[in-house]
């Protein structure tokens, strides 16, 4: 038996996903709902004969045995009222906007609370935070006491749709709590710059860091393994200039190239969080089937 | 023709550029006096990049926004306090919020100049707290006049009661200018602004066009402190402006000595059109390319020049330098062509 997932948000996010879940052989997708049925997600799942419909949440609402599990690829302001009625509906959802309902989740760094069931709500921050709070969490690994992390990603404006626009409050903010939460860090910031250059850039983000007196070498180890653990559930992740330590800075960069699925390759940032919400899919499939 | 021009001052925005966002409390107090007394009506203060951009990416600003709001409230009366606010950088809640219990007058939300929508939710929280705010269009040469104008329609849609076009590379010459402010003067119900930068020597001329275009506002910095080349010197403006005949509300005299104030507070920094500020200016090429131009040249033997010419055929955005070393390659491959069979690079 395959885990059954409704997909609310039918965008660049949602359609992704809706592509990757119907890939895999532990998930299916069996709800792409959204509010128009002339969209480019909408006629994707048609091709792929996944159910849609263009009644948002109702369509969950009329019939909740549809799903195992709901994943809101909306928007942060959207995704609380649909919580609202999700949760009275006794579904897990994993949440793909910035709206910070539930427990943050990083694949890389903790998986099991997820899926023994204990979390409803799971909060995959952004495609941001999913970049780089692995690496902030590794540096933190070697040095306890962080006084600041920044982050900067640069996406191609083409992978940015409505909502995302709408989200970058959000996406500034939860990426930056979620920094602080994983790496313990004393203050964070985050910088989201959506770049229209033609032809699209690929998703590069550098993340920086103020540590008194870092030991590089235990740094690019502690990178490295972080790296190769983000790797097994995001191949397009790459270490493009691997830790550089001035004074007490620390500066590291990493590319995501994406999948291609939906959008093509540049679109890393759509790739990485959908690729860490498969991860939770995946596992909570597995948990569910033994 | 609008014979009023209002004149917006950037020099502690801009300026904070040219000195690595180092100004200090001493620097935002006595200049704020300065434009305060010689009656400039708004007087925009900051990181370079505006509100909660001190950053390791951009720079650390010196004094944080609070301290800067506060020195800058207490200083100005009649003078309006402006801030720049670019989504991605400020949020509502980390920074709007606090610059308007701060006492901001002006908000001024910026964006690329195809990426207006990220502006929405930024403008119209100002608006609902009564503030007075502004849409603006940075980089806006990269954009076809028709996109300049649906993106313009969108701030104006959002609730900006004025538009800025920022000239970021200093790239337009007066025609350009007077072509799209003419567009946006014909399509907009609000009133629009120029914002110069001097790298080939245009900045007043392109200011003087913009008015004659139907602009009602513009920009400038005092000796023209600004990033890059700097800003369209603020004092020769006003000069400039009071003889053709328009009225700023600028005692001239006044602005002189506040030039004086700036020369001692501001030196020994006054901005000029360095080499890369003029091929960044003809090519229209972001020019903070520059050490990648520089690298990339050397590996391939070509001249750093025309790979800046290049990148701005291709319309090279900051970002992008992963393409500095795809041109330099194709320079020098077209290089060895000599027959000219690949001229289209040239």
């Amino acid at each position: 038996m395959k885990l059954k997932v409704a997909i609310i948000g039918t965008g660049n996010i949602g359609t992704d996903l809706m592509v990757k879940i119907m890939r895999s052989e532990n998930l299916t997708c069996t709800l792409f709902a959204g509010r128009t049925l002339n969209s480019i997600g909408m006629k994707r799942a048609k091709e792929m004969n996944v159910p849609i419909s263009d009644q948002g949440i109702q369509a969950i609402i009329d019939n909740p045995d549809c799903c195992d599990i709901v994943v809101d690829c909306t928007s942060a302001q959207a995704h609380i009222t649909h919580w609202e009625v999700l949760e009275n509906l006794g579904k897990t959802v994993i949440d793909m906007t910035p709206a910070k309902l539930g427990d943050l989740c990083v694949p890389a760094l903790a998986t099991q609370k997820w899926i023994n069931g204990r979390v409803d709500n799971i909060n995959m921050i952004t495609c941001g935070g999913q970049t780089t709070v692995p690496i902030a969490y590794a540096l933190s690994q070697v040095h306890k006491d962080i006084d600041y992390v920044e982050v900067a990603s640069n996406i191609a404006s083409l992978s940015a749709g409505p909502a995302t626009r709408q989200n970058l409050d959000e996406y500034v903010q939860t990426t930056e709590e979620a920094l602080r939460s994983f790496s313990g860090a004393k203050r964070s910031k985050a910088i989201l710059v959506l770049n229209p250059a033609s032809p699209p850039i690929d998703m590069v983000t550098t993340i920086y860091a103020k540590i008194s007196n870092p030991d590089i070498d235990r740094i690019t180890e502690s990178v490295n393994n972080m790296v190769d653990n983000i790797r097994q559930y995001v191949p397009g992740y790459q270490l493009l200039v691997p830790p550089i330590v001035k004074g007490n800075t620390v500066t590291i960069t990493v590319k995501v190239l994406g999948a291609g699925d939906h959008l093509p390759q540049y679109a890393g940032n759509l790739d990485i969080i959908n690729c860490a919400a498969i991860r939770v899919l995946e596992l909570i499939a597995h948990a569910r089937k033994h | 023709m609008n014979k009023h021009i209002t004149i917006h001052d950037p020099t502690l925005r801009d300026g904070n550029h040219a000195v690595r966002h180092q100004l200090t409390s001493n620097n935002f107090r006595r200049y704020c006096l300065a434009a305060e007394a010689a009656g400039v009506p708004v007087v925009e203060v900051g990181h370079g990049n505006g509100l909660g951009a001190s950053s390791m990416m951009v720079g650390e600003a010196l004094l944080t926004d609070e301290e800067i709001l506060t020195i800058s409230r207490e200083s100005l009366i009649k003078s309006k306090l402006s801030m720049h606010v670019i989504p991605g950088f400020a949020t509502i809640k980390r920074d709007l919020v606090k610059a308007i219990d701060l006492g901001v007058d002006i908000f001024r939300v910026a964006a690329h100049v195809t990426e207006a929508d990220i502006c929405q939710r930024h403008i119209e929280y100002a608006r609902n707290a009564d503030k007075n705010v502004f849409g603006v269009l940075m980089m806006s040469h990269m954009a076809d006049i028709d996109v300049l104008v649906s993106e313009a329609r969108k701030m104006q849609s959002y609730g900006a009661e004025g538009l800025v076009i920022m000239d970021s590379s200093g790239n337009y010459f007066p025609d350009n200018v007077a072509e799209r402010i003419t567009a946006l003067v014909n399509n907009l119900d609000i009133p629009v602004g120029f914002h110069g930068h001097n790298n080939l020597g245009m900045a007043i001329a392109n200011s003087v066009a913009a008015i004659k275009a139907g602009c009602s506002l513009l920009d400038a910095s005092i000796r023209g402190f600004g990033a890059g080349a700097g800003n369209t010197q603020l004092e020769v403006l006003v000069a400039v402006l009071h003889r053709l005949g328009y009225t700023t509300g600028i005692d001239l005299y006044k602005i002189l000595d506040a030039a004086d104030v700036a020369e001692k507070e501001f030196n020994p920094v006054a901005p000029f059109s360095s080499p890369m500020s003029i091929i960044s200016g003809l090519s229209g090429v972001f020019s903070g390319f520059a050490k990648h131009v520089e690298t990339a040249a050397r590996d391939y033997n070509v001249d750093p020049r025309d790979i800046f010419f290049e990148l701005g055929c291709r319309k090279a955005v900051a970002g992008q330098e992963s393409i500095i070393f795809e041109v330099a390659q194709a320079l020098a491959t077209s290089k060895e062509n000599v027959a000219g069979s690949n001229l289209t690079l040239l």
